[in-house]
């Protein structure tokens, strides 16, 4: 669920980019210019999001630290190691 | 669309001019800047056209202008720059001819004061010269009188033998002049030689540097005195002299005769001075006031001779009344062409008004596409690869948010990225004062600062998502691998690593970007490596999809309907059901192998997507353990089968389909074909030989079905030159961080080198040096792999006649 909502957040965020950018340009000459440049950015953007999301999404192998690494992260990222 | 999507239309006119209004209309519309003329008198050589002595006259003007411009360099007068807006229009023909005779006048004058200065200054040195012999030979005088006296003291008045030459010998004859000094030894030498040895040569330097009368330049010079006894001897020696352009002065023998000359020399030496001054100052003061003048002047000169020159293109009608021209002008700018003609008839009162025709015509018209200082940038991109034929799609305008992307996914660092960003802000915050500069360099990142702004730009938005900076990671959203890992774990020394699975932690994905934790872990190349890779395909896949739906719109254009179904869809059919089903998987293995289950949706069995591929397309199959399933759902082997069959067939659909449609056309119609309109579209034309269209299309297909295969694999380009900007972890593990591993005082200085170290190896090598490599990398992927998909480049050039053009050239020379 979780990630079916925010796959529809970046879809809506980056279709607003499309739709509503071009609004932030003065009116001009190139007005069709401008928003063809915000329609292709809205969408090689969000592809880009998506494919670094999906790819991440169900990850088939994990990370492999050190047991140094895990000890900083732990202490920094606030991961109590318990003992035992 | 706008003016990018498409080049302008552009009209054939034909201009009927009255012949004393040409001259203002071809200067109205070099103001315009938007006619290109075309040579009517092809056949005329260029000594006999209409307008050639008004052509010359300008090529004399312009000569006088090069010759005062020189004089100038050489006093060194400042000439000021021109204002823009100050710029004068093209003179007309009165005006003409006062400019001719004010450059005439100052032309003259200038020569005329150089060749006076020219005789003046050798006066001058001259006088100088014998300044100097005067001045220095009174030291061997002096000395020559005490040997006169020794020698008439030993001579012996009754020797009878000695008594003829007595009266010689008592009276030495002497030859005083000047010499350079690098020719003094061997002239002494010569001296020797022929007067054997019965000459003494007495020599004194001249101090400092003079000027040398032949070339210029400053030399080293010495003053002589030859002293011998007989006339023969005197004149050898002066022939000698001659020889070695050794300058011969007269000078008096009397030590009163010399005094009285040296004040001679030195009055005259005042009034040359004087003289010399006077002419300087005059001298000038005529440049300075033609200073003043001459860019107006030389612009004035280059506008007239342009406007001749158009008007030598222009076909003068039979009855003499009327100058006929044509050339391409751009639709939208018929009105202006009208208007300056208008005005042109206006200024120069002709009882008949200039006008102009639209005429019919089929030839390819030039391309002429509407750029801003943004978008040039991008279109001279596309152009250097070839000049979109008349109408077009233009791939500049998706090049413009295409190009910066492809760069980024390549170069993609928040850092890195921010240094482009950086640069480009400067060089476009500063545009007006750096225009100006003329280094070539320096003027290849100037034109393309735009480019730069959104390769900036992109490369922070990619740096974020594959969370880099400077090869760090942020940890933002907080890192999706949590750890619960006991104290006993972790310190178990027979564990050197631990590699965290998603079902034993608490896995929620990272929103935006890559997992920090990524960076920290051992087996980060391999999991990169996997995303990248299927990232670049699929990146590619539907770069190429684009370029082929972007022909169907030109088939539209240009009418030829038949092609899109013949062309078009074979095309995107065998790309989409091969390829862009390949990116499907991708999409499907991402979503559905997890390892939060067991059985066939785990990790273990999840199935390799290029195995796949090519089992696929050779309709292979392979082994898989239990409980693991060949294929990622049901029915995938059937609709393999289904899209393999439909792509083969793609294949004889793209090879016969045009050319048997063209040939039933044909025998439909019965008739040889009509002439190509326009000569859009594809190169060859419809009315080519069956046998030759065959071929053509034979070729086409082949290269087609190739470089699909080929096309996609080249994106792989992206992955691979992402590995050469991991060049800067190396930097920072090898540079930056030994820094760090020093304590007190030392530590801070080294980090201080350190950092040095690393900044400008960054900057040069990651920043300059991958960014280069990945822009041409970029630059290959559009011009290859996106535009040969619908692009055919076999247009020209529009190039309007236009005085700023001209100027801007004659400049840059």
């Amino acid at each position: 669920m979780e990630v079916i909502l925010m796959i529809i957040f970046f879809t809506v965020f980056w279709a607003a980019v499309a739709k509503f950018g071009p609004i932030l340009v003065t009116k001009g000459p190139q007005d069709d210019l401008v928003r063809c440049i915000f329609l292709l950015t809205a969408v090689v953007c969000w592809l880009f999001w998506l494919c670094c999301y999906l790819a991440q999404l169900n990850p088939l192998l994990g990370p492999k630290l050190d047991g140094k690494t895990i000890r900083i992260i732990a202490s920094s990222w606030g991961y109590p190691i318990k003992d035992g | 669309m706008g003016d990018m999507f498409r080049s302008e239309k552009m009209a054939l006119c034909q201009l009927f001019i009255q012949p004393e209004a040409a001259y203002a209309s071809i200067a109205e519309l070099g103001e315009s800047g938007c006619v290109q003329f075309r040579d009517l008198n092809d056949e005329v050589s260029a000594f006999q056209r209409k307008y050639v002595t008004e052509v010359r006259r300008c090529d004399d003007m312009e000569r006088r202008l090069r010759y005062v411009e020189s004089e100038m360099k050489k006093d060194e007068v400042d000439v000021p720059v021109l204002k823009a807006e100050e710029e004068p229009s093209a003179p007309n023909p009165r005006e003409a001819v006062d400019l001719e005779a004010q450059l005439e006048k100052t032309d003259n004058e200038l020569r005329e004061m150089s060749a006076n200065g020219a005789s003046l200054a050798a006066n001058f040195r001259h006088m100088q010269e014998l300044k100097s012999v005067l001045v220095n030979t009174e030291g061997f005088f002096s000395d020559q009188e005490v040997i006169n006296l020794d020698s008439n003291r030993r001579l012996d008045p009754e020797d009878p033998a000695q008594a003829p030459g007595a009266a010689q010998r008592g009276q030495l004859a002497f030859v005083a002049g000047v010499i350079k000094l690098e020719r003094f030894f061997s002239f002494e030498r010569m001296l020797w030689r022929i007067s054997r040895g019965n000459i003494f040569l007495r020599r004194a330097d001249i101090d400092g540097l003079v000027e040398d009368e032949e070339t210029g330049r400053p030399v080293l010079k010495t003053v002589f005195v030859a002293f011998f006894q007989g006339e023969q001897l005197k004149q050898r020696i002066k022939k000698v002299c001659t020889g070695y352009h050794a300058a011969v002065y007269p000078c008096p023998s009397a030590h009163a005769e010399r005094l009285e000359m040296i004040k001679d020399v030195n009055v005259r030496l005042e009034d040359l001075k004087l003289v010399l001054s006077q002419s300087a100052d005059h001298r000038s003061r005529v440049l300075n006031s033609a200073s003043k003048h001459l860019p107006r002047w030389s612009i004035m000169v280059r506008k007239m001779k342009a406007i001749y020159h158009i008007l030598n293109f222009f076909n003068p009608d039979v009855t003499g009344k009327c100058l006929i021209g044509e050339g391409w002008v751009p639709t939208n700018d018929i009105a202006t062409v009208q208007e300056a003609l208008a005005r042109a008839s206006k200024v120069s009162e002709s009882s008949i008004p200039a006008f102009m025709n639209v005429i019919e015509t089929n030839e390819m018209p030039p391309t002429y596409t509407r750029t801003n200082k943004f978008t040039n940038g991008f279109q001279n991109l596309v152009d250097s690869y070839g000049m979109a034929s008349y109408r077009e799609v233009n791939p500049a305008l998706y090049a413009c948010i295409t190009f910066p992307f492809l760069f980024a996914v390549m170069f993609g660092d928040l850092g890195h990225g921010l240094i482009l960003l950086l640069f480009a802000s400067w060089l476009i915050i500063k545009e007006k004062q750096l225009a100006s500069i003329k280094e070539e360099i320096f003027n290849i990142f100037f034109g393309g600062r735009y480019i730069i702004l959104l390769m900036g730009i992109f490369s922070i938005y990619t740096g974020f998502i594959y969370n880099d900076v400077f090869s760090k990671s942020m940890n933002i959203f907080g890192s999706a691998w949590h750890m619960n890992y006991t104290r006993d774990t972790v310190e178990d020394a027979s564990l050197k690593y631990i590699t965290l699975r998603p079902n034993d932690t608490v896995y929620k994905t990272y929103p935006f970007g890559m997992d920090p934790i990524w960076q920290l872990a051992d087996n980060k190349i391999i999991f990169l490596n996997t995303f990248k890779m299927k990232l670049s395909i699929i990146v590619g896949v539907v770069h190429m999809i684009f370029g082929v739906t972007m022909s169907v719109v030109n088939f539209a254009y240009y009418k030829k309907y038949a092609s899109i179904f013949l062309e078009f869809l074979p095309q995107v059919l065998f790309l989409m059901l091969l390829f862009g089903y390949m990116v499907f998987m991708m999409f499907f293995k991402w979503v559905t192998y997890n390892d939060t289950v067991e059985g066939p949706l785990s990790p273990a069995c999840a199935p390799s997507i290029l195995i796949l591929f090519i089992n696929m397309i050779l309709q292979g199959s392979q082994d898989t353990p239990e409980p693991c399933k060949e294929f990622m759902f049901e029915g995938q082997k059937s609709i393999q089968q289904v899209f393999v069959v439909i792509a083969i067939i793609c294949i004889p659909w793209m090879l016969l389909g045009k050319p048997l449609y063209i040939l039933l056309k044909r025998k439909i119609s019965g008739a040889p074909p009509p002439k190509p309109q326009g000569g859009g579209g594809e190169g060859h034309g419809d009315d080519d030989a069956m046998g030759e269209i065959f071929i053509h299309q034979a070729i086409h297909t082949i290269e087609y079905v190739l470089s699909t295969v080929s096309h996609t694999a080249s994106y792989l380009r992206l992955w691979a030159l992402w590995h050469a900007t991991q060049l800067s972890e190396v930097l920072w593990n090898m540079v930056f961080s030994m820094g760090f591993k020093y304590d007190s005082y030392i530590g801070g200085a080294l980090i201080y080198v350190f950092f040095g170290a690393w900044a400008l190896l960054t900057v040069g090598i990651l920043v300059l040096i991958e960014g280069l490599s990945a822009f041409l990398h970029t630059l290959r992927l559009h011009w290859v792999e996106f535009m040969s998909k619908f692009y055919e480049g076999a247009g020209y050039a529009f190039e309007p006649f236009a005085f700023k053009t001209i100027l801007d050239v004659s400049e840059d020379d």
